[in-house]
């Protein structure tokens, strides 16, 4: 399975998303990583172009829920259906809000990284 | 250091052996013999190289500077904050800035769109700084800049401001963060090609060595290169190569060591064992003083001084148990007290996760303020020195950060290291090894993996965001863009056009357009038009 982990807005936090990248590839997942601050739109096309199984936001600026809202109107103009998550610093009550937006899950902050690996491991199946 | 006989190790005694994060094996007892070749037996607090501080009579004197970090959405509100914390006895203000501000976007960028104002105050243009400075004394209150990308076009706004209310601008102090290299390794607010970048950041030293003196225009990071997974030996070096890199540019201007060298200052990082902190800033200390006396030439002292903020780092607080970074930012300020730092910053106990509300950036304050006006810390000047550990530590870490320096050398410098993408390759790594061995439980932590609790923690307060900031934020640029003379604003921005095609210093061109309240953004997308814009090597 083929992930896409992404960091859009702003936000230069990229510790996180990159542990996460060593985690993936660990657990035997193939990782393409956006570097930072792209566009939703640069996220989208650099998913189709891929051709990835799921794209992961990375969002620590509190900015998640208007990003994860843009994502799911990009993806629809380009008739994209796969998966999505958001990770970074998402509050334990706004992990609701992101899977009532389309998120497949949204992991609040301080997730360990095998919870992740789990969690692919499990839409692996499905992808 | 040879091994004496009188040595006692682990397997002596029969306890485990010990490493500190930077790989040095910690021995169980440390005696006189440990420091019998330390050149710190002739050494004095204030004098060359500074091993035991900058000064003689350090916070005895005067205590370290409180400066925390704060700025909120509209620079009404972060006026309103900065006078709060000046109300609270804070001696020094440190201004956080949005993102678009920090990335060089205006309010009413696409791009910008759910980021006005959210981690920090917005400037779109000079009249920003100005509500947000009003009745704030800067002859009495020193500012710091937490901005790099853009940071130019700050500290020009920042003289612009001075020099509009009549500061003479010869006697302005005030710092900025400024430091370019350490964003493409940690932080990634970069936007222009990393020579380009530094050449700006030359620019504002030869600009202010010139005619703002007082003004500190760099404040060389290690604190984010140890907060993307450097080890403190690495945050070191890579700071002072970073370091080195500015300098190299200033005098490679003309300029001479001793004009600004005193004028640059450093940040690092506080978390991690506690004797391994006062040794790296010990350790750092005489070596950064060896470097610009010996390798520079400097003939004043002033210049050999390791001036640094020095704070608890968000690297060590956790979400679990939030109550617990309390006790574990004391401990951060006593290290840094107990390392001789000029000024101090905590990261707030809710900081792991949100901007800080008022409430826990009270708690930071008062956690300095007890250590300052009741622990006695301010009595004695370095009154670790002469410890048989500490000592030892502190020389084996001047040794390892030099050591550690010449590997940068061999990737082909900081510039080349960090343009390939070599110093955040090897920073990544070292980040999940620390991550992987928090979740394995190889490093302790406590409330994380050892006395963990069952029960769920509270939910915390969390900063909120002020959208109709944002709206009225956008609102007054329209107003202002409407308002100002946009034929004169048109031709400073092509004034920094030529200055910037003739490889000129920017900040007269700067300064000029800031004062016609050109924007941020107008001024960025002149800079991106000439230099063009890094392109960031894809390393994890």
């Amino acid at each position: 399975m083929k992930v896409l982990l992404s960091k859009p807005g702003l936000d230069g936090h990229d510790v996180g998303v990159k542990v996460l990248a060593h985690g993936l590839i660990d657990a035997g997942f193939e990782v393409v990583y956006t570097g930072l601050r792209k566009s939703i739109e640069d996220i989208v096309r650099m998913a189709v172009e891929n051709k990835v199984d799921t794209i992961g936001l990375s969002i620590l600026s509190g900015t998640h829920l208007v990003l994860a809202e843009r994502l799911k109107e990009v993806m629809a103009e380009n008739n994209l259906e796969i998966p999505w998550f958001v990770g970074g610093n998402v509050p334990a009550q706004d992990v609701e809000k992101l899977e009532a937006i389309g998120a497949d899950k949204a992991f609040a902050t301080s997730t360990k990284v095998v919870e992740v690996v789990a969690y692919f491991n499990e839409i692996n199946i499905k992808v | 250091m040879s091994e004496v006989k009188t040595k006692l190790t682990a397997e002596d005694l029969g306890v485990k052996k010990v490493h500190l994060e930077s790989g040095i094996e910690v021995d169980p007892i440390y005696t006189a013999d440990d420091v019998a070749d330390s050149s710190i037996k002739h050494e004095m607090p204030g004098e060359y190289p500074f091993t035991r501080g900058i000064h003689n009579t350090m916070y005895r004197k005067r205590p370290f500077t409180i400066r925390q970090y704060a700025g909120f959405a509209s620079p009404e509100e972060t006026n309103e904050r900065f006078q709060f914390l000046i109300a609270n006895g804070q001696s020094g203000l440190n201004v956080a800035f949005d993102l678009p501000t920090q990335c060089g976007l205006d309010s009413d960028d696409p791009r910008a769109l759910g980021e006005v104002g959210r981690v920090g105050m917005t400037v779109d243009t000079l009249d920003d700084f100005e509500i947000a400075f009003k009745n704030i004394d800067l002859d009495k209150i020193t500012v710091s800049m937490t901005i790099n990308g853009t940071a130019i076009i700050a500290i020009a706004m920042y003289i612009a401001m001075a020099e509009k209310e009549g500061y003479d601008i010869s006697s302005l102090r005030g710092t900025a963060q400024n430091d370019i290299l350490k964003e493409f390794i940690g932080r990634g607010t970069w936007i222009f090609p990393v020579d380009k970048s530094v050449k700006l950041v030359v620019d504002t030293i030869e600009y202010c060595a010139q005619n703002v003196p007082k003004y500190s225009p760099v404040s060389v990071c290690g604190y984010h290169i140890r907060e993307s997974g450097a080890n403190p030996i690495q945050e070191m070096a890579y700071a002072f190569c970073i370091a080195k890199a500015y300098t190299d540019g200033a005098l490679s201007r003309g300029i001479d060591i001793d004009d600004f060298a005193s004028r640059l200052s450093f940040n690092f990082d506080i978390y991690g064992n506690l004797f391994e902190q006062i040794a790296k800033f010990r350790g750092g200390r005489r070596l950064w003083a060896k470097i610009i006396k010996e390798d520079y030439g400097a003939k004043n002292d002033k210049s050999c001084w390791l001036r640094m903020i020095a704070g608890g780092g968000g690297g060590g607080l956790t979400k679990e148990q939030p109550e617990n970074n309390i006790i574990r930012s004391a401990y951060y300020a006593l290290i840094s007290a107990l390392s001789g730092t000029q000024t101090m910053a905590l990261c707030s106990y809710d900081e792991a996760y949100t901007i800080p509300t008022e409430h826990s950036a009270e708690i930071s304050l008062r956690t300095m303020q007890i250590l300052i006006y009741e622990m006695g810390i301010c009595d004695t000047v370095d009154p670790l020195g002469g410890s048989y550990y500490v000592e030892s530590l502190t020389d084996r870490f001047e040794k390892e950060v030099r050591e550690e320096m010449k590997t940068v050398d061999k990737w082909g410098g900081i510039v080349n290291a960090v343009t390939t993408g070599k110093i955040q390759e090897s920073v990544s790594k070292q980040a999940y090894e620390r991550e992987m061995g928090l979740q394995t439980g190889k490093v302790e932590k406590v409330g994380v993996n050892i006395f963990t609790r069952a029960e769920k923690d509270k939910e915390v307060e969390f900063h909120p965001y002020n959208q109709e900031a944002a709206a009225k934020q956008i609102e007054k640029l329209k107003k202002i863009k409407a308002s100002r003379n946009n034929e004169l604003v048109e031709l400073k921005l092509k004034a920094i056009r030529e200055d910037a095609l003739q490889d000129n210093n920017l900040m007269p061109s700067i300064i000029d357009a800031v004062k016609q309240y050109a924007t941020m953004g107008e001024i960025v997308q002149v800079m991106k038009d000439v230099y063009g814009e890094f392109e960031e090597p894809i390393f994890f």
